[in-house]
């Protein structure tokens, strides 16, 4: 009786298990791995484990180093250590390039401390070995350190980022406030349409229903151009009034925080209105009747029976809208002003364009958290499986 | 030996995939989209498919390093040649994303401007950023960065690119960096700190772009006043009948280069199409088609005058003009693009 089910489930967990779980899994794992380093500079990073971290390391260090760099022959390799070390300082990504560079060339086989500092002088600095010493670890803290804009400085002491660094705090802050402000007008927005399908004639509710999933059917990117499209300075929106008489001059409607909500709203309404319709639907006319007839008030009646009763559907919408609000980021950046950058859009940056996938990682285990906890919080306040509809 | 099914299943589908792939096209050439990729098309890629008698596909790159690093990690190069920015090219070569070139397949180095010389690209065109407006909406402009920033004359949103790259450039200039300082003040913690400052004037007005294509499009709906732009796609703009103003006062200049994907597969004919690409007499069309310079020296004596004066190295556009140090920011890129990003979020 329980191996059928197990067995006709089974394609899908397998199919979870290695394209879901598997990868993110591995993908989480680099918020804390080192291993760049270690690859390339496999006999310093021996060398520096001797080393007690103070001041500049022993002469033993410096060769190990330079015959790691001189020895190498993994370019791609070396390019990942090199921005693992630049992440610790910066310019360091440059440093071991021209120092390998220079120390291939060479043909002398003295390599040692002398060398070094005769190629770079940075290499007389301890900063820069202080670095190596952090990026040879085997775990490290420094990504999630950084997703709240804090640091290791070279004493090992956690420490804020200088000012001009500081950037993740802030930027899931924002995120949180949009994802409750884009919440907050969609229940306003979705919670009248809800009823209104709810309660009026099937013809004109399927009709209702049809114009509130239609932006399912169209790419997110096509949404967001056309909504560019409409609400530019020249747009419909712009045209129409002036034409009306109610604005003189057009208005600013979007590429700011008001054209972020108009259009994150739009996305996100069927995430309201078909959790809400659904639960409503599912309310006996007779309990409003009954109200009126022990003789409440229809507005009594609406706020002491009707609204308790939908409050498992807003509770879905809500928590399924805001969770999918803050983890956009094509649409602020697209529409959104100057600073409405969303945290989604630090991870997509490191993942994709600077290739720091330890911070791209830890920015995503932070986000991921927080959506568990609220989801969790949540879950317990409202009843989880009635949020995920299972009662 | 026994196999283990799923991983047969899965190599299977792998081949088929990989087949697939392989069947689609001899080799796939990629630009940088938009009316810039049009112009390589009817320029390079077609006349050097026909000569050649293969076929080709196309795709677009902006800058998702990312997407190259795992092709070429995995050994599953599906990209051959590729337009590059000049910094990016110098850091992919390092870290061999790009091959070395066989300069002697390609061309005679002597042919070209020196620039366009690198170990792993080929000069494949001179751009340059500067900044224009609608001169439908406006009438007298601003003339020069330090106008570019006034607000009070010239109120509306300005388009910047989303990038630290030539946008600390242009505040430093528009703070009165004279041009030989430029990069001798943005080495600087204080010149970057004064960079950011001099942004922080318009940072409510700005509107950032991506995309090259961006900016035109929003001067043309009007949601931007003035922005910044590579020349190419103002000029464009203009010959499908916009009024654009484009301003050639501090304007700056680079290349992009074509380069070749480590492991691709067809490496030889990557190499036969960039030396195609280089030849006098096929540069020579492009400033026609989109007005870029050209670093063959010997093509460009052969652009015809009117497109010659849209090129960003004629001499009247050259006045005022700074070479982008593309060493520099091989060098700082991800110590200002950090800051970069954290100014931008705040």
């Amino acid at each position: 009786m329980t191996i059928a089910p197990i067995l006709l489930c089974a394609p899908l967990l397998v199919f979870l298990i290695v394209f879901f779980f598997a990868p993110l899994a591995v993908m989480l794992s680099y918020s804390v791995r080192n291993s760049e380093v270690p690859i390339v500079l496999p006999n310093l990073s021996k060398a520096i484990a001797t080393w007690d971290g103070l001041g500049l390391p022993p002469a033993s260090v410096f060769s190990a180093l330079a015959l790691d760099l001189k020895s190498n022959s993994d370019s791609m390799a070396l390019g990942e250590a090199a921005r693992r070390l630049d992440f610790e300082v910066p310019g360091y990504r440059a440093l071991v390039f021209k120092t390998a560079r220079r120390l291939q060339a060479d043909q002398a086989s003295t390599s040692g401390r002398d060398e070094l500092t005769r190629i770079d002088a940075r290499w007389a600095n301890p900063r820069y070995w202080s670095a190596l010493n952090r990026a040879t670890a085997s775990l490290t803290p420094a990504f999630f350190l950084a997703a709240f804009d804090l640091k290791m400085d070279d004493l090992g002491h956690i420490t804020r980022v200088e000012e001009d660094r500081r950037v993740y705090l802030d930027t899931f802050l924002r995120t949180f406030q949009i994802g409750g402000t884009v919440t907050l007008l969609c229940l306003l927005l979705g919670y009248p349409i809800a009823f209104a399908i709810t309660v009026l004639p099937r013809r004109f509710a399927a009709a209702l229903t049809f114009s509130v999933i239609l932006p399912f059917w169209t790419s997110l990117l096509v949404r967001t151009s056309a909504w560019i499209v409409v609400l530019s300075k020249d747009g419909v929106v712009n045209s129409f009034l002036t034409r009306l008489g109610v604005i003189n001059e057009p208005l600013q409607l979007i590429f700011n925080r008001t054209g972020l909500y108009i259009v994150m709203v739009h996305i996100l309404l069927p995430f309201m209105v078909l959790p809400i319709r659904s639960v409503m639907q599912g309310i006996s006319p007779n309990y409003m009747k009954a109200s009126a007839s022990l003789g409440a008030h229809p507005f009594l009646g609406f706020f002491k029976v009707y609204l308790p009763l939908t409050l498992p559907g807003v509770g879905a919408g809500c928590l399924m809208t805001f969770i999918i609000a803050i983890g956009y980021y094509i649409t602020p950046a697209l529409v959104g002003g100057a600073g409405d950058n969303m945290i989604s859009f630090f991870i997509a940056f490191h993942t994709n364009s600077v290739i720091n996938w330890g911070m791209a990682a830890a920015l995503g285990v932070v986000l991921l958290s927080a959506v568990l906890l609220i989801f969790g919080t949540f879950g317990r306040l409202l009843g989880l499986s009635r949020i995920v509809a299972l009662k | 030996m026994r196999t283990n099914p799923i991983s047969t299943l899965l190599s299977a589908a792998a081949i088929l995939v990989a087949a697939q792939v392989a069947h689609a096209s001899d080799i796939t050439l990629v630009g940088a989209g938009g009316v810039l990729q049009d112009a390589e098309r009817a320029v390079f890629f077609e006349p050097f498919a026909k000569q050649a008698g293969i076929s080709f596909s196309e795709d677009s790159y902006a800058g998702e390093q990312a997407k190259i690093r795992a092709m070429v990690l995995s050994k599953n190069v599906t990209w051959d040649v590729i337009q590059l920015d000049h910094a990016e090219m110098i850091v992919g070569c390092d870290e061999g994303l790009y091959q070395k070139l066989d300069w002697p397949k390609i061309g005679n180095p002597e042919d070209f401007l020196p620039q366009a010389v690198q170990p792993c690209g080929v000069g494949a065109f001179a751009w340059s950023f500067v900044f224009a407006y609608d001169q439908d909406r406006i009438v007298d402009g601003p003339k020069n960065w330090v106008d570019f920033w006034d607000l009070k004359k010239w109120p509306g949103k300005r388009g910047m690119r989303a990038s630290a790259r030539l946008t600390l450039e242009a505040a430093l200039l528009a703070d009165g960096v004279k041009n030989e300082d430029l990069y001798k003040v943005l080495a600087t913690d204080e010149g970057v700190t004064r960079a950011f400052k001099k942004l922080d004037e318009i940072k409510s007005q700005i509107v950032w772009w991506t995309t090259g294509a961006e900016p035109i499009e929003r001067l043309a709906a009007g949601d931007v006043a003035v922005t910044t732009a590579f020349n190419g796609r103002v000029t464009t703009a203009n010959q499908n009948g916009r009024h654009f103003a484009l301003v050639w006062d501090g304007q700056m200049y680079g290349q992009d280069y074509w380069g070749i994907v480590s492991g691709s597969p067809h490496k030889d004919l990557a190499e036969k199409f960039i030396a195609f690409a280089s030849q006098p007499e096929i540069q020579s069309k492009l400033p026609e088609k989109i007005a870029y310079g050209i670093m063959n020296k010997k093509a460009i004596a052969m652009v015809p005058p009117k497109a010659a004066e849209a090129m960003p190295t004629a001499p009247q556009n050259l006045k005022n003009a700074i070479p982008f140090d593309a060493a520099f920011w091989a060098e700082n890129d991800a110590d200002l693009t950090a800051k970069f990003e954290a100014w931008r979020a705040r």
